[in-house]
């Protein structure tokens, strides 16, 4: 799988699911976010309360369980973790924070401009930008240290909340709230959504599918792998949006989306240079916490928890536009990424030959 | 043979660390990796460098030596 055509399977794959979710009742652009996806998953535990983005998408369980079913298959299952998880868990509320500033995560920001929503475009420049800082520090020395073998449990305890959850979805207790009008109330049935995740989940992990790897690794190392990926599923999902119809080419009126260009620009540069710092962008987190990656679980519950913040402290953007709170938190999310990046920087080179 | 150790270390380290190492060993040098994901993405890019790499596993890590 970790060829060029596994790659560009995996995305096209991914792109055609995606806007078969849309045409199976996911919102519109969104056959995949892990950013919304999990900012619902948030709301349907009433860790928020907007009634409009409440809803446990299977989707997310499935990325999970498919990425755990490949890795323990492929013998790539590890219980890992040890490397800064607090500075990560900082940074999965920042990532989302950004995010829900632009409304998507780099996989929505793919979507949107499949869909032919032009205001991704705008989001994209301001990801290559935050990219690209992000990078400057990596080649300052930038590391968030090294990861350290863990007992099983604690690679398994990810995945295993990730069953708990499907069976909250499935069971419906009373006190798991579901959206009943907006976002939250449009969702592909079950089955399918749990399947559809399922198989981008084992693909992502054969293939290590990454939104922020390829144009990072453009960037440092010249190599295309990544980036073969992230423009198969742009490919794939524009033809596949404009074969049924979905294919809408503008800034204004787009679905689930807002024109605010400035905000739109530094949402996905938070999130570009945060994904950076992390080693991978939200999709890449939740394959890594499937193969026992306990740092990257630790991200997703940052990442729940921003989302929280960012619906109780009114900071995420809605189609009106940004917030004046959300800009504040936008400005505040630089400054704690220059902390952070400043903060990691190793002045002591590697260890060569002999002091092993 | 001079050796850099790079397991654990979240993308794209492991293939940072090699290429500021094979600045420095221009002729080659062995390097740890940790995982599946390390040792295909500094075999990619050492073979797009031009060397030749011979891979030796021992429980589920990696060494990688890169030769020109």
């Amino acid at each position: 799988m970790q060829s060029k055509k596994g790659i560009i399977a995996t995305g096209a794959a991914l792109g055609l699911i995606a806007v078969l979710l849309v045409k199976l009742g996911n919102p519109a652009n969104m056959g995949f976010c892990i950013a919304c996806f999990i900012r619902d998953i948030a709301g349907g535990l009433g860790l928020h309360q907007a009634a409009v983005v409440q809803y446990l998408r299977p989707e997310i369980m499935g990325l999970v369980l498919g990425a755990f079913i490949a890795a323990v298959a492929g013998k790539e299952f590890s219980s890992r973790g040890g490397s800064s998880p607090m500075t990560r868990f900082f940074l999965g509320i920042i990532v989302m924070i950004g995010a829900l500033m632009f409304l998507g995560c780099p996989l929505r920001m793919i979507l949107r401009l499949a869909g032919g929503d032009l205001n991704a475009l705008v989001g994209i420049f301001g990801f290559i930008a935050g990219i690209y800082i992000g990078v400057l520090f990596l080649n300052k020395g930038f590391s968030l240290k090294r990861t350290y073998k863990l007992p099983d449990f604690e690679g398994y305890a990810f995945p295993i909340f990730n069953v708990f959850l499907m069976i909250l979805l499935i069971c419906a207790p009373a006190f798991i709230i579901f959206s009943e009008s907006g976002p939250g109330s449009m969702f592909a049935p079950i089955t399918i959504s749990l399947a559809a995740g399922l198989f981008v989940g084992f693909l992502a992990q054969k293939s290590r599918l990454c939104c922020v790897g390829g144009t990072r690794d453009m960037i440092l190392f010249r190599d295309n792998y990544l980036l073969l990926g992230f423009l198969a599923i742009l490919v794939f999902a524009a033809i596949a949006n404009m074969a049924t119809g979905m294919f809408s080419l503008g800034f204004e009126g787009q679905p689930v989306a807002h024109t605010d260009g400035l905000w739109n620009f530094l949402g996905m540069a938070v999130v570009g240079w945060g994904s950076v710092l992390l080693g991978g962008c939200p999709l890449r987190q939740l394959i890594l916490a499937g193969e026992g990656n306990t740092d990257s679980a630790i991200t997703f519950f940052g990442m729940l928890v921003g989302a929280g913040f960012a619906h109780n402290f009114s900071l995420a953007a809605s189609p009106k536009g940004a917030t004046p709170n959300g800009q504040i938190a936008t400005v505040i999310c630089f400054a704690i990424l220059i902390a952070i990046s400043l903060a990691n920087i190793e002045k002591t080179p590697f260890k060569t030959k002999g002091d092993m | 043979m001079n050796k850099i150790d790079t397991r654990g270390m979240s993308c794209p380290q492991p293939v940072l660390m090699t290429k500021k190492a094979i600045e420095q060993n221009p002729d080659g040098l062995d390097i740890l990796a940790g995982d599946n994901t390390a040792k295909n993405n500094i075999k990619r890019f050492l073979e797009s460098k031009g060397f030749s790499v011979e891979i030796e596993e021992c429980s589920d890590e990696f060494l990688l030596k890169a030769r020109k």
